[in-house]
This record gives structure tokens, sequence and C-alpha cells, in this order.
């Protein structure tokens, strides 16, 4: 079970939240321009990242705010947890965790 | 029979504590104190098993988790049976009854034993070679002969009675094994004020000084007799009150982020349990830092005829002398490869067990302290020599030792040594199983001759043997080293200097793989993995069929895949495949170590999980109304709701038809409060329900109820639920039952992170509202007495209207609006009052003949009226148009949810499933959900079904059967004869309109 | 006609010693922005708090922080009309969502020296008092449901949960109780 870091409440367990998929899938703002190609890439195409991978989760059991992480699927360490509407920190600037 | 094999003093045992207990179909005693393993062997019985695949006679080897030979089952009663526990971890208690496992019928005399006499000819990979085909005849045949003849314990046929629990817990530092590293790790870190749990997996804290001679003890830490250290070291943790002690209590599983299982065992070793209390409690134990301290476990020597009873790990038979006082025999050899083991062979001359030889496998002359110390002792050492065979029946009676050449092969004469029992040793290897299981990598240490710890992926650290550091002094130095880290890691000041981690020890070098054979001989088996009968032969063979990789080796060999996941025997078992391969060991790579450490049981997950609380059961609030009138009961989800009301000596079909009749005759009452209640408010608030719902919103005045159809983006129906407006800035938004989560779950996606500039908020109210549906033409009169500032009439209250008022002094909230087809009401009055004005309402529609309706009447009266229901009539792949409710979609929107997918040339195709009604032409057969819809009867050839039925129910109303299809171009079939193909035949049908009952709909105006 | 409006019934929940059933509250989830938070915290005379987690309290009221734009607003059975007209003053012309949900959930205390571990056996926070101090709650699970947890006193808590899902948490709450204590 991981210990997810809330931007809003802190570090809570797994249970408690709800995973969302990849981050930064913005919808279009206006549908009916999208091609098929466009409209299905935005419906189904998505990352599978090996490593760093922006990934949206919802604290459903807690605050029920929606937020961003980026997470390493190589070992599920977290780099950074930040809310809706900002921009994934840079990797660079990303505290690594202990090894 | 008397403990004949018991030394006169010492022991950790209490000696004035006897103890009764039943083997197989004998009675012993031991003492408390004592494990099943040894107050067997102190009543001399060492036979207690026979092997997996050849049936050969089996004893215990270990003392310890890592035994692989002596399974017993151990009963309590007819439901309490466990199989496969390892005697040497079974707590004696008064009337503990044990069993001997895999022996028929009886373990002295073994039919199976047959097997043996074959065994040249059951090689590895012999079963995947042999019983490959047929396939059926596997299944049917052979794999239920070879699980009879093989045989692990039986599982208990009864439900399990016991009750177990769970706990989650949080510290600063857990440390794992309470041996001189664990206990100097803990109180290390407990004294730095740190929160600190320590466990272990015995029932009493001290790990490896347990093992240590109670008296003439020469072990010393910190310049007090050991014995006194544990003492005082136990004491001062747990007099603690930032220390949990956990004794009994099995580290098993490392997960992410610092997360440990633990399994609690509490009551297992109690002779009379007390009722009520768990058996087991299982940990989760989250972690800041972990310090693991798991010791090591000894390697038995790979030589010819090494698994008879009789033969143990040095480290095992010194346990079962210093702390059990047990005698494991009377004549014995130890055969070695490492200097430590030599402590063994002292320890039991001391004890008066005649040493006839140590048997010295290394090339070296042994001239450490161990070595000296015995020949000082008068020990007959035999250097630079093996064991090449022993014998014995049912216990090991004689060794045949060899001298090594200078090549370091058996040669020359062999001496043959009268025993009852022999000791080996081959070395120590550290228990990594944690430290690999938390994805930290392993290293091989070539001086060492082991796996060790490396890089960490979790905030742990090991300390002591399990990472080699093996002598008494170092392993508790390191101890502290490491708690003292581990504390400050979690963020405490520590007032003590850190010491520097020491170097592993690589005095304790023994041997890996297979001892060297003599040329030109046949000898006997010599085994690897005890539990799955592997040999040295095996491996070799698989490494000569081309095998290259441990992993696959492991799974053509069974090497290490039986319950003890072989942690005597997965070392010796690579080096034996390395040497065959003529590669370093870490070429051959190791086997992943996954959890459970040791076999945990079913119920110890399952905790509280079980029976009436394996899943919430919810309940609304008129539910005990219900029960007490009769109702049968279905799940939807989680809730139990009323499925119908049987009055005498009816059954569903009976009682659904009247309940039926009577909505439509007269009133119905139902109880809808499951139904998903979101508000949703704000000043943005119909702008967000455009976005969300295929319908116009902007033009649904207050005081209006619309049926809103909710999509994913995806243009599939995902819900529907009727949408009230109750004012300008709130909608009271009704979804499916089994939708209410999701839906509210969509929404709020939506809301937070496409559309965050509305001004819209969601609150569930599912359960603040019990609701009351009274449906049916008397359903008026029913209800007007009971209200107060409210007109009902049809000029003031038309169908799909909404408005707050009063019900017997209660706040309402009124919806008119109908799943029937009927006039209907739906009366929404907070929770608590529901039962009472159910109750008012069901009194006042005495004299209309109301009568209460369940799931299953909702089911036929909505299908009458061609009302789907998502989830049943829909699959996730149905749009609005395919389920004819295009009608409904507000096309000139910009958008909502799903509109963009409408667009797909797909979704235009006349050819799409749609929802149609099928009627039988036979009309009293009911079709069944699910069947298929061809167009031929009596084909020649199978035709792919153009369709499937989702309802189908038997209509009192209309006296016959009706069905709802999704069925291919549906609507351009009307009136077309198909057929609903049935394992006894076609079912001819009609296509026609799904709504069956009242198609102008004048009744719900009522 | 008869007036039902004193017949109100709670869900039936199992108590034991340190477990017990509290009486009927007014509740009501307050969403929207910050402004219209702050202010309906005031006009209910609690003390202002922005921090997350945490809930304040005075006589017979108190509003429980539960997301960054949400707040528990708890009172005394009686007090819902009055809370409800202070509120709708109080907010007027800011954007918010006031819903009452009184009767969508019950509530028991649990209480004693063993109450964290007897909640620990479903909730998997951190409840030793330096980590989950006086006053903290939060919305979070316990066992197979959700649960808000309200840190009333050193060894007090409350527990608010859906009514349906409330005898399943009273009955887990009351075994381990009994455990705990045994
Ligand atoms: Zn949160």
């Amino acid at each position: 079970m991981l210990l997810i870091d809330c931007p809003y409440c802190g570090a809570r367990p797994e249970l408690e939240f709800v995973y969302g998929g990849q981050a930064h899938v913005a919808r279009p703002r206006n549908p009916a321009e999208c091609s098929d190609e466009q409209w299905a890439d935005f419906l189904y195409w998505r990352d599978n990242s090996r490593g760093v991978h922006a990934e949206r989760w919802r604290h459903t059991h807690g605050c029920g705010q929606f937020f961003n992480a980026l997470r390493d699927t190589t070992n599920d360490h977290f780099l950074a947890t930040y809310r809706v509407g900002e921009a994934a920190p840079a990797l660079e600037r990303v505290a690594r965790p202990r090894t | 029979m008397s403990a004949t094999f018991r030394a006169a003093s010492g022991g950790r045992i209490d000696r004035g504590r006897p103890l009764h207990f039943r083997f197989d179909e004998h009675d012993y005693t031991g003492f408390a104190g004592d494990t099943l393993a040894s107050a067997l062997l102190a009543n001399g019985v060492h036979l207690l098993g026979r092997s997996f695949k050849y049936h050969r006679p089996r004893g215990i080897l270990a003392a310890g988790a890592e035994e692989p030979n002596a399974l017993v089952t151990v009963r309590r009663d007819g439901a309490r049976v466990t199989p496969n526990l390892r005697a040497t971890q079974v707590e004696l208690y008064q009337g503990l009854e044990a069993q001997s496992q895999n022996r028929w019928p009886s373990l002295e005399l073994d039919l199976g034993a047959v097997s043996g006499l074959l065994s040249p000819f059951i090689p590895a990979g012999f079963y995947y070679k042999t019983f490959m085909w047929p396939r059926n005849a596997w299944q049917r045949l052979y794999e239920p002969k070879i699980r009879a003849a093989a045989g692990l314990g039986r599982a208990p046929e009864e439900a399990d009675p016991d009750t177990y629990s769970s706990r989650f817990a949080h510290c600063d530092v857990l440390v794992v094994g309470a041996g001189p590293a664990g206990l100097a790790a803990a109180a290390a870190a407990a004294a730095s004020g740190a929160r600190v749990i320590l466990c272990d997996e015995q029932p009493e804290l001290g790990g490896s000084l347990l093992s240590e001679a109670t008296v003439h003890s020469e072990a010393v830490i910190e310049g007090e007799p050991a014995d006194r250290w544990m003492a005082n070291t136990v004491r001062t943790l747990a007099a603690h009150p930032r220390v949990t002690l956990l004794t009994r209590t099995t580290a098993f599983g490392y997960f992410p982020h610092n997360l440990l299982g633990l399994n609690q065992r509490l009551s297992d070793h109690l002779a009379r349990p007390d009722s009520g209390q768990p058996r087991e409690r299982q940990w989760q134990v989250r972690a800041k830092e972990v310090v693991l301290a798991t010791g090591a476990i000894e390697r038995p020597l790979v030589f010819p005829g090494n698994d008879r009873p009789g033969i143990l790990l040095a480290a095992a038979a010194r346990t079962y002398l210093n702390r059990y006082g047990v005698l494991a025999g009377s004549r014995a050899v130890l055969v070695t490869a490492c200097d430590a083991a030599y402590q063994a062979a002292l320890d039991l001359h001391r004890a008066g067990i005649s040493v006839k030889a140590i048997v010295d496998v290394r090339s070296g002359s042994a001239d450490g302290v161990l070595p000296e110390a015995a020949r000082r002792a008068g020990l007959p050492i035999e250097t630079r020599s093996t064991v090449i065979g022993t014998s014995g029946r049912l216990r090991v009676s004689a060794v045949r030792i060899q001298r090594l050449d200078a090549s370091g092969v058996p040669a020359g004469p062999a001496r043959r040594m009268g025993c009852d029992l022999v000791l080996m040793s081959g070395g120590l290897t550290p228990s990594v199983h944690l430290f690999s299981q938390s994805r930290g990598k392993l290293a091989w240490d070539e001086s060492l001759g082991a796996f060790l710890p490396a890089q960490a992926a979790e905030p742990v650290r090991s300390a002591g043997a399990c990472r080699g550091v093996f002598s008494l002094a170092a392993a508790v130095q390191d101890g502290t080293r490491a708690g003292l880290a581990a504390a400050q890691s979690a963020g405490i000041t520590v007032a003590a200097a850190i010491a520097q981690m020491p170097p592993p020890e690589t005095s304790a070098v023994g041997i890996l793989g297979a001892l060297p054979l003599p040329r030109g001989i046949r000898t006997g088996k010599a085994f690897v993995d005890w539990q799955n009968d592997v040999t040295s032969r095996d491996l070799a063979l698989a490494a000569r069929e081309g095998f290259r990789s441990i992993e696959h080796v492991k799974r053509y060999t069974t090497t290490g895949m039986a319950t003890d996941q072989g942690k005597t025997s997965n070392i010796n078992a690579l080096a034996i495949v390395a040497a065959e391969l003529d590669k370093a060991m870490p070429q051959v790579g190791l086997t992943t170590f996954r959890p459970p450490y040791t076999p945990i049981s079913f119920g110890s997950f399952a905790g509280f999980a079980r029976g009436e609380l394996f899943d919430p059961v919810r309940t609304t609030p008129m539910h005990d109304w219900a029960a007490r009138h009769g109702a049968v009961f279905e799940n939807v989800g989680l809730w139990k709701r009323a499925r119908y009301f049987p009055r005498q000596g009816e059954d569903m079909h009976a009682a659904v038809a009247r309940e039926c009749l009577a909505a439509r005759g007269h009133c119905g009452l139902f109880d809808g409060s499951t139904l998903g209640k979101i508000e949703v408010v704000g000043k943005d608030a119909a702008t967000f329900m455009n976005r969300m719902y295929v319908n116009a919103w902007t033009s649904l005045a207050v005081g209006r109820c619309r049926y809103g159809i909710l999509l994913r983006d995806d243009g599939f129906i995902y819900d529907d639920g009727v949408v009230a407006r109750t004012a300008e800035d709130r909608f009271h938004v009704t979804t499916t039952t089994g939708g209410a989560a999701g839906v509210l779950a969509l929404m709020e996606d939506y809301r937070q992170t496409e559309w965050p500039d509305l001004d819209v908020w969601l609150t569930s109210t599912t359960e603040q509202w019990a609701v009351i549906a009274v449906q049916g033409p008397s359903a008026r009169r029913v209800l007007e007495p009971l209200l107060e500032g409210i007109d009902i009439s049809a000029a003031a209250m038309p169908h799909m209207s909404v408005a707050r008022a009063r019900i017997c002094g209660v706040p309402m909230l009124l919806m008119r609006v109908s799943f029937t087809g009927e006039l209907g009401f739906e009366v929404n009055v907070p929770a608590d009052f529901g039962p009472a004005v159910w109750q008012a309402i069901y009194d006042s529609g005495q004299k209309h003949e109301i009568a209460p309706y369940g799931t299953e009447t909702m089911h036929v009266l909505r299908a009458e009226k061609g009302y789907i229901i998502v989830g049943q009539d829909t699959d996730g792949t149905v749009t609005a148009d395919d389920a004819g409710l295009s009608w409904a979609v507000g096309k000139s929107k910009p958008d909502f949810l799903g509109k963009r997918a409408l667009q797909r040339p797909a979704f235009a195709s006349p050819y799409r499933k749609q929802l149609v009604g099928l009627l039988t032409r036979e009309p009293q057969c009911v079709l069944e959900e699910g069947a298929q819809i061809v167009s031929t009867p009596q084909r020649a050839a199978p035709e792919a079904a153009i369709g499937h039925v989702t309802s189908s129910y038997y209509s009192a109303s209309l006296g016959r059967s009706i069905a709802l299809a999704l069925l291919r171009a549906g609507r351009a079939r009307m009136g077309e004869t198909l057929y609903v193909a049935m394992p006894d035949g076609d079912i001819p049908v009609q296509v026609a309109s799904p709504i069956f009952y009242d198609p102008q709909g004048s009744r719900l105006n009522g | 006609m008869a007036d039902l409006s004193t017949a109100r019934q709670q869900q039936v929940v199992a108590t034991s010693p340190v477990l017990r059933q509290l009486p009927p509250a007014s509740r009501f989830v307050l969403r929207g922005g910050p402004q219209a938070l702050v202010a309906a915290v005031g006009a209910l005379g609690l003390p202002r708090s922005d921090s997350p987690c945490r809930a304040v309290r005075n006589d017979g009221r108190a509003a429980l922080w539960l997301g960054p734009d949400e707040r528990l607003l708890l009172g005394t059975a009686d007090a819902a009309g009055e809370t409800e007209s202070l509120l709708q003053r109080a907010l007027a012309g800011m954007p918010h969502s006031l819903v009452e949900i009184s009767h969508a959930q019950g509530a028991f205390e649990l209480r004693g020296a063993r109450a964290a571990t007897i909640l620990n056996t479903g909730c998997p926070l951190d409840l030793d008092s330096a980590a989950f101090p006086v006053d903290m709650c939060t919305r979070t699970v316990f066992a197979k449901a959700q649960i808000v947890l309200w840190r009333t006193g050193a060894e007090t808590f409350r527990v608010e949960t859906a009514r349906s899902f409330a005898p399943y948490v009273t009955k887990i709450l009351a075994l381990a109780a009994c455990e705990a204590m045994s």
C-alpha cells in the first residue's frame, strides 16, 4: 500500500485514494472541431511509461480533491505531488528518495 | 513413554510443568517451553514424515522456520485442523494432537515408498515429461493421483470457527528479529526516543541467544553473560512506553513505502483459547525506518544419504540441547565446512553425547579457535574428509567416511562409523528475504560466499547475521549502529555517536553446493531440497538439458518451490547449477523472494471481513418495516432491497403478479431510497448540468423535473435518472442505485479538473432522504390527507413537477414522477422520518387497497412501459439513440459529455443494435435474459447472433410474457419473426415496440 | 393528521462500554470559495481557522475542515433551521452551496485509553496524539466504509458515517473493543 502525499492533507495511505489515469490530458476546448483522430487520441491513447509518469489521483476518502503526481513506475517512488492547474515540477528539482 | 533423551538440567523449558500430547496414535510427555519437535526428539521420536516424491523416511532437520521436513497437522476439533505446520514452530500445549502427513497406511510402513524403488525413473521434470498427454488424463487421472501420493496435509473441510483480527500501526523504527542485533537495535532506537516496534516469530525474544547454553555459557555481550544482557535488554524494552514488543509475530511481507505485513499468532499456543479471542492478528505496519535483523540460516551439506532421520543441522542440534535440554542422540558425527559448527560438537560433548568424529570437509587443517578447543577436549577430527553415504532404515545408524585426495576427490578406503546422530553444517546463509522483497538489490559477496543486502529501495537497514556480521559482539554493535542510524533518519535527534558499519565476516565461509563424490561408484541420492525431494543429480540434469537461468531450473526441477520456499536449499541449488554451467554464482542469478516469508493462514488475511461483516450491508430506513411484512430481499450492490412481499402461500411469480395488478389497479408503495441523489448547487449549476447531461437544462423551469441521461465522453450511456430543478441555482439529481458513487466521482472530476471556473458544488444526499414511491391511480387520494401546504391536483402538480411541502408535519420534497407509467409521486422525507411516514402512507392507503411492492414488480412495471435499466438493458456500448432516447438529447447545445463521439459515422449506422420489444408466439413462454437472437430457424450452420434479450418478464397486466432486446437494425424489423436460440430448440418471437402498456401514456397524466 | 415530526428514528448501531451512539444532530455540508467559508464560520460564532484537517467548535456547534472548499457544520438537532437562516443571511451574494445532510449520517463516540487502537482495527491512519492531535478531523476509511473521524479529546473520537454504513462500522468497532479489552 503506497503512501501518497496529498497536496492538501499530507501523507496518507493509498486506501484513501482512487487512481485517475494519466495527468495533463486536457479535454479539447471545442470538441466539435476535433477530427476523429484527435478525439480518439484524447479519449483512448495514453502513455505507458517505464520510469517517471505524470498521473492523476483523487483523495476520494479524504479531502475529495484531484491532484497530480510524478511517480516512477519502476519502483513506485513518488517524486512529487502537485495541485490541479499547476505545472509538473522540473525533474531535476524534485527530491529523489534515499536509496 | 518416558522422556529418555532429556538432559538432566539446562534449557529454557519448565520442568515443573509437564505437558501430555499425542503424535499419530501415541501419547507422549514434554514440558512447557517445548516445541512439538523438541518434545518428540526428547521422546526419541525422529521419524516424522515421508518425503514428497520418493516417500523416504524423514525426520527433523532444523529447529526453526526453515524446517523443510517435519510438517504436521495439528487438530483441535473437526473444524480446527491446521495442516503443514512445521513441528519446529508448533509450541507444545497440554493435550496437543498432531499427526504426521504423507504416509499410508502408517509412518513406519509406507506403501508409497515403492515409488522410492522406482526412483531412478523419476528424474527432474518427470511429471512434465510423462503426464503431458492426453490433457484430459492429466486433470482426471494423473494429477489427483500425484496429489494423493505426494500429499501435503489436507485442508479442513468445515468452515473456520475462529476469529481473526487486524491492526494498522505506525512507528519510527520497526525492528524485525529479536536476536542480539535486533535487541540492540531496538534498545538503541528506543533510548533515543523513537517509537519502536520489535517483532519476532518466536514465543520469546532473544533469537539465537536462546540457543546459547544456559549453564557454562561462554557467550558474553558488553561484558555481561549473554543471557543476563538479553534479560536486561528485554526488560528495559518492555518497560518503555514507546516500544511495542510482538512475539509469535512473523514479518511475512515487505510492501512499498515501508509497509510491512506482520502475522501475530495469539492463541495457537494455548491449550484452551478463550472463546472470542482472535486466533491471529494481521498487522500492517507503516514504519519510517526499518531495521532487519533476521539472522542467518545454516546450510545443509549435500552428500549421499543426507536425508535420513537423525541427520540434523549442527546449529539445530545445539538449539535442541541448549534451549530445550534435548539430547538428539547418543553417538554423534559432525560433518562440517566451517569452524562455527565445532561449537555444537563441544556443547554435545559436554552434555555427555559421544562425539565419534568431526569430519571437516575443507581442504585446510582446521586450526581455528573452535577446532583447537575440540582437539583439547579430545574430540576426533578427520580433516580433509567427507561423507559418501549413510545407512539406517528409519534412522541413521552409520556414515561412510572417506579422505579427500589432493584434488579434493574422495579416494582410498572408506570407513564405516556407527552413530545415531549426524550434525552437518555447510556454513550460514544470511536471511535476506525481506530485504529482497523490499526491492533492495542483493550483491554476491565472493569472500563470504553469500548474497548480501546492497542497494536499498526503501528506508531500511540490515544488521547482524542477515548482512554477514555473525559474531556475537559484532552483531550487537551492528544492531546498535543500525538502531541509532534508523532513529536519526526518522527525524529523531540521537545523542550517542553512531559507529561505522562493521564489514561482513569472512571467517564463517562454508561450502556451497554438493560435496565431492568418489569417481566410478554409484552413490545414493544427495538431497538439496528436502521438501520437494530435489537431488543434486536433478539439478545437474536440468543444466545438462539446457536450462540456463536459475528461474527456469527452479520451475523445471521444483527446487525451492515447496512451502519452505527453499530456505535451506536455494543457495546450494544455485551453486550446483553454477558449477555445472561453469559460471559464477551471480551470473546464474538468484530466484526472486516473494511474500509470504512463511505460510500465512487465509483467516489472517480475511480478518473481520467474513460472514455478515464481509461487506457492509446497507439497509434503507424502511428495511425493518419490510422485514416485518415478510419481504424477500435481494442484494443490489451493497444494498438489501425488498424484492417482493409474498403473502401466505405465494411464490415470487404469484406475489409479483398481485403487486403489479395492485399498482396498476389501485396503488402500490415502493421504497426507492437507494437511488443515488446529488445536490448540484451554485450560480453555474445549469451550465454544469448542460455540460454533463445530454438534456437541455437551461429551459427547465424551477419546480419541474426531467429525465436525464449521462453519457461518457465516448458517447455511451453511463447513467440516467430524474433531475428536479428546485431553485434557479439548485438541481436535485437522482442516479441509479449502483451508479451513485461513480456519477458523483465523474461529476467531481469534470468540475475540478476541466471546469474549475464554474461556481458549482456537489453534495451527495443519497442517505439524507427516505424515498417513498406512491404509484397508481389512487396515489393522489392516498397522499392528499397527509399533506399540508400543497395542492397536488393534476392542474397544480402535473407530471414531472417538484415541490417542497410537509407531510405529517415533516419536511418533504415531493416529486410527481413515475417509473411505472401510472400516476405517481415520490415522497422524499429526511431519512429518520422514513419509517413513520411510510407507515402513515400505508395506513392512509388501506381504503385504497394499497400494496407494498418490491424491485421485481418495479422491474416488470417499467419493462411494460419500455423504460430501460442502465446496466441491464445497456452494457456500455449503447448510445442514447440505440436505446430509443434520442428525443432527450439537446442537439443544439454546443457541447456535453459524449456529444463529439456521437458524430462518429459508426454511431449513425442503421445496423447498430437498437432497443426493441419481443413478443413470444406462445404468450406464456418467458424468454431467458441474455438469450441470443437469430434470424433463421433450424440453421444448418452456426449463425452469428443479431441481438440478445436484455429484460424478460411475465406481465400480469397483459396476461402474457414481454421482453426487451437489443437487436441489430431493430427498429426497422418491427413485426418480423425471429428466433431465440435455446438448448432445447428455437423460440419464435415477433419484434414489437418496447412500449407494451399504455403506449399513449395517458395514465401518467391521470 | 398525525404530526410525526418527533418520530425521528436513527439507524441503530452496536454499542459497547467504550462506544456509544451520539444523539441526533443537525449537519450541513458547506462548499464554496474561501470568502464564503470564512464568513460562514464567523456567522456561526466559531473561531476562524483555515488549517487543513482541523475542527473549530464552541458550545454545541462545530465546523470540520473536510477539504479546501468543504466544511461539515455540526450542531444540535434543533439548530438546523437557525443554522440555515444564519448562513443564508451571512453568505448572500457569495458563491457557495449549503446542503443539509442531518439525516444522512450517524455519529458515535469512542472513548478510553484504547480508543485509538480500536480504531486502528480498520482505520489506516496514524492516530498517535502527535500525528493526530485533538481537533484533527478528516474523512478517511474504516475497513470497507468511509468515515469522518474527529479527535474531540485526548482519548475521545467522534466517528461520523453514512447511516447505512453505521451498523457495519459499529459492529466491527464493538468486536475490536471487546478484543482490545480482553
Ligand atoms: Zn487530501
